[in-house]
């Protein structure tokens, strides 16, 4: 199966679709027939002989490159020019942008490409090492700050020189998603007092581990909208939040906005009077410049400087900026979703699968985007520790040594039992087969009980143990007042209470279970 | 009704109790499982009283009213920190009842059986009443120690382990001479072996440490289903088999997982007489050097008021003081100005097992905010303060620093990798396990002396106070 990465036409792109690294697994792992572009990774620092000797064909001519080519990967979204040159049948896997783009989605039906938007893969647990806009955020994130410290004349961490005091810069981070956490602890680590604001309050445990200090409205409002992402807010805490801004203003040094609402211009938060408030030599970075900006000032793709000396940074292709590490990324991204889809050996265009149907906006001729409405999924957890991998191995070197002790010990009871039914009489092995039985269902069940459940467990048993009251129940009808009844009716009454305490105090105790 | 019926019925029944057991694994299906458990033994009881050979309604139904009227009153009474007794005591009855069922069916002169088939009945008598008593005697002994009007120290006689081998001969040959013995003439001999069991079951109990009691309550439940087993062995009952046979081993699995937590051996916490080692490595391990810091409520509550994040560790000294509800208002006070404040359980901590999932549970603390030993333990070196409330066993640094500590290798909670710990105590006496604790004389460690309920609602008042003062 031939998979093509072509060369990134934008002006001042520097990224590529793959790197030598990913070539490798994409040919050695996954099976493709990888063909380059001559020239694509050079922005990023890999040259045509790197690909070559991870086993890339490189050409120059787009022709030989796309002809009967399959797998097409890019990084920005193709030109329509470019279109007109994918093989039809192929299948495209790069940023679309479909809500902005029409003419593209149309152009791409229109030539028959399966077309898989990297930008629309849902934002679920399962689809996080594809997700490519959190691996670009995360280094626009980082980036930002870095910026930022190259437009601040001044030291992020504040020192004590024996030529005076430098106080540490503060840093104001508006929107706590990806790049908003990247931006926290890149600015935390290089020594700033770092803040942050979001709609959300369910990221505040974020943001706190990540160093820096949440910043919180008196007014209450959730602002969790679908995918991760913030919805819009009320006029209300629109007001509290500009307040809040105003105030931030007059003291931090650098603000870096992250704020995005999906398929909307991004929310205007940092107003011209607040630029003002700033001193002079403060930077604001505007992540949201492509999207129209955060702040008032922003001109997107450029560096401005307001005649107070408040730099403005504008620019919209911070992950660019690290095109070898976003390369790598995004190259890791393209990996993991070709290998989802099968690689070369099982390709499987399964419309079933949410990732694949979610990124998937043009298909046999047809548009395919927006896609249904996913099922109502609970917001997932964040991928586990690895934990659970190391506790299983060992599980796994005990559970060697336990068999063989168990195997042993079976074959020991099975001797007992042998030697127990030459003798015994026919009711008696009955008996004792239910017995077995029943121990081996018992222990199965209660093997995964949970720790905290263990004293109403154990009430439970304790009131089911009472079942000896059958016992006292079948001795009770000889003659009244003889021993036997009377043992009987003992049995009975010590029986009868420990079934009704045990029952009604389980009752008791897990009606005070509460989430 | 037919027998065929009331085998059905049985079946029944013993279905609704394997569902029972398994809905109590789970928090979901917790409540559903005790409901499946009452209709279980509802059918169970009604399907015997209606079966062909009993009709002493006479007898029954009033004995019926009574236990059920006592058991209602002691479970509407029970504090839920005495829960504990009140499960020791219940075993204990069950103990009896299985005694009492074993000669009742001795005696039954309707029981009229030969050769092997006699043989095999009376072993099960034996056997039954056996196990019955050593559960009531046992049980009691359980009891006694956690009401604390018995010492919880271990009380081990010298070659205590002798004994016990001594004692099982004893048993075997009683046996031997029960089931040789005509007519009803084997009744002294069943009376020996009562007798003897009765001290097997007060000497085994009497020899565990304080630290080992949910591991005992445990065994003595599935004890209590050893016995309800055997006796429908003598009866030839199947749902008694079945039943107890489910208790024996789910209480059996109990105490396993529960030692497993300690990191000892089952074998080990009945034989080992653990608390008697304990209690002679004490004096030398701690040295008189070393000094402990203590700090007043104010202090605390400074500290606390500074935290940004908070792990309470409880202990039986909560429970004892009743202190779980001034201790949640102080977790909400703290989460209301935005401090994180979680609860970390140790798996063995009280006594009983899930102790005090139980008594927070109670005091309506939300459950997702406590959390478990292997949950919690890699969070404490990011936690600012750790509030240790009557619990001292399970955060003992001599369990991973120590190999000469007896319970060297016990997980516990590291509490002391946190930036500060506070613990809240009685006093420097050594805890229940009667070991010492070198997390007290940690320089990162305060103690906070006196009892933990006033202690708690103190540090409740000056929080509250402050708080409206900042406001």
């Amino acid at each position: 199966m031939k998979l093509a990465i072509l060369r990134e036409l934008r002006a001042g792109e520097r990224r590529v679709a793959a790197t030598p690294d990913t070539v490798d697994r994409l040919k050695n792992k996954q099976g493709f027939e990888v063909w380059l572009e001559s020239g694509a990774g050079l922005g990023a620092g890999f040259s045509d002989a790197a690909y070559e000797a991870a086993g890339a064909r490189v050409t120059a001519d787009r022709k030989i490159l796309l002809s009967e080519a399959l797998v097409v990967l890019k990084v920005n979204a193709p030109e329509l020019t470019e279109v007109a040159e994918l093989p039809s049948r192929a299948t495209l896997l790069s940023f679309i942008a479909p809500a902005k783009n029409p003419e593209l989605l149309e152009a791409l039906r229109q030539r028959g490409v399966s077309t898989l938007a990297m930008d629309m893969v849902p934002r679920i647990s399962r689809a996080q090492k594809l997700d490519a806009l959190s691996s670009m955020a995360n280094i626009a994130g980082y980036r930002a700050v870095i910026e930022a410290a190259s437009a601040f004349g001044r030291f992020f961490t504040g020192q004590m020189t024996a030529a005076g005091k430098v106080p540490p810069a503060k840093v104001l981070v508006i929107g706590a998603g990806v790049a908003g956490l990247a931006a926290i602890g890149a600015a935390n680590s290089l020594g700033a007092i770092v803040r942050a604001f979001d709609t959300r309050p369910a990221v505040k445990d974020q943001v706190k581990s990540m160093g820096a200090e949440f910043l919180e409205l008196s007014v209450e409002e959730d602002g969790t909208g679908q995918g991760g992402y913030a919805k819009e807010m009320s006029p209300a805490f629109i007001a509290a939040e500009m307040e809040l801004f105003r105030a931030q203003a007059r003291e931090v040094d650098i603000i870096i906005t992250t704020a995005l609402i999906p398929g909307r211009p991004a929310p205007k938060l940092i107003l011209a009077d607040m630029v003002e408030l700033l001193r002079p030599g403060s930077v604001i970075v505007d992540l949201a410049a492509e999207a129209g900006g955060n702040c008032e000032g922003t001109v997107p793709g450029q560096l401005v400087t307001t005649p107070r000396g408040v730099h403005i940074v504008g620019f919209t292709d911070l992950p660019s900026r690290m095109a070898p590490t976003s390369s790598q990324l995004y190259g890791m991204n393209l990996v993991h979703f070709l290998s989802d889809i099968g690689g070369a050996q099982k390709w499987n265009l399964n419309l079933e699968d949410e990732v694949i149907r979610g990124a998937l906006v043009t298909h046999q001729e047809q548009i395919t985007w927006p896609p249904p409405p996913p099922p109502k999924v609970v917001e997932a957890q964040k991928a586990a520790p690895a934990l659970p991998a190391k506790a299983a191995l060992s599980d796994e070197e005990k559970a060697k040594a336990k068999s063989r002790q168990s195997a042993l010990g079976l074959a020991l009871v099975s001797l007992a039992l042998l030697a127990l039914g030459a003798v015994a009489p026919a009711a008696f092995v009955g008996h004792l087969t239910v017995f077995v039985l029943a121990c081996f269902v018992g222990w199965q069940v209660v093997w995964s009980v949970t720790a905290a459940l263990h004293t109403p467990l154990m009430s439970v048993t304790n009131a089911i143990s009472g079942i000896i009251i059958i016992g006292g129940m079948l001795q009770i009808s000889g003659p009244t007042g003889s021993a036997v009844t009377l043992l009987g009716a003992a049995a009975i009454l010590f029986a009868t209470i420990n079934i009704a305490g045990g029952f009604l105090v389980t009752q008791r105790m897990l009606k005070m279970f509460t989430k | 009704m037919s027998t065929t019926l009331t085998t059905v019925a049985y079946l029944l029944s013993g279905i609704l109790f394997i569902l029972s057991l398994g809905g109590l694994s789970r928090q979901e299906t917790a409540q559903r499982g005790n409901v499946y458990g009452m209709i279980g033994m509802a059918i169970a009881i009604a399907v015997t009283a209606l079966s062909p050979g009993v009709t002493g309604f006479s007898v029954l139904i009033p004995v019926l009213l009574v236990g059920g009227t006592l058991g209602a009153v002691l479970a509407a009474k029970v504090e839920m920190t005495s829960m504990p007794e009140l499960v020791a005591i219940l075993h204990s009855f069950v103990g009896l009842s299985a005694v009492l069922v074993g000669y009742a069916s001795y005696l039954d002169p309707s029981t009229q059986l030969e050769g092997v088939e006699r043989t095999i009945h009376l072993v099960e008598v034996f056997v039954g009443i056996f196990i019955g008593a050593v559960t009531f005697t046992g049980s009691v002994i359980a009891f006694g120690k956690l009401r604390g009007s018995l010492t919880s120290k271990a009380l081990a006689l010298p070659g205590r382990n002798w004994v016990n081998v001594a004692m099982l001969i004893g048993a075997v040959a009683l046996t031997a001479l029960f089931v040789g013995a005509n007519g009803h003439e084997g009744l002294l001999f069943l009376h020996a072996g009562t007798a003897l069991a009765c001290v097997f079951g007060v000497l085994m109990v009497l020899a565990i440490g304080g630290a080992d009691m949910p591991v005992v309550v445990s065994m003595l439940n599935s004890y209590s289903g050893w016995a309800a087993s055997a006796a429908g062995f003598m009866l030839s009952n199947d749902l008694l088999i079945i039943t107890g046979a489910l208790v024996g081993s789910s209480g059996a699995i109990l105490s396993y997982i529960m030692c497993s937590a300690m990191n000892r051996s089952f074998f080990n916490v009945i034989f080992g007489s653990f608390g008697a080692t304990a209690s002679k490595a004490a004096p030398g391990a701690s040295g008189p050097a070393q000094e402990a810091t203590s700090v007043s409520v104010l202090e605390t509550v400074e500290l606390l008021r500074d935290a940004s994040s908070v792990i309470i560790v409880p202990g039986y000294g909560m429970a004892v003081a009743q202190a779980q509800y001034p201790l949640y208002e102080i977790v909400k006070a703290l989460r209301e100005k935005g401090t994180e404040v979680r609860f970390a359980i140790h798996p063995v901590a009280g006594r009983l097992p899930g102790h005090m999932n139980v008594l927070l549970a109670e005091a309506k603390v939300p459950y997702d905010i406590v959390l478990e030993m292997d949950e919690i333990n890699e969070d404490f070196p990011g936690t600012d303060v750790v509030l240790v409330i009557g619990a001292n066993d399970i955060v003992n640094p001599a369990a991973l620093e120590d190999p000469s500590s007896p319970i060297y290798g016990m997980p516990v909670l590291e509490c002391w990798k946190a930036r500060h710990t506070i613990v809240m105590k009685r006093s420097m006496g050594s805890g229940y396990a009667g070991i010492d604790n070198p997390l007290f004389y940690k320089p990162n460690n305060d103690m906070l002396f006196g009892d933990a309920k006033k202690n708690v609602e103190a540090i409740l008042t000056e929080l509250r106070g402050r708080a409206a003062h900042a406001a």
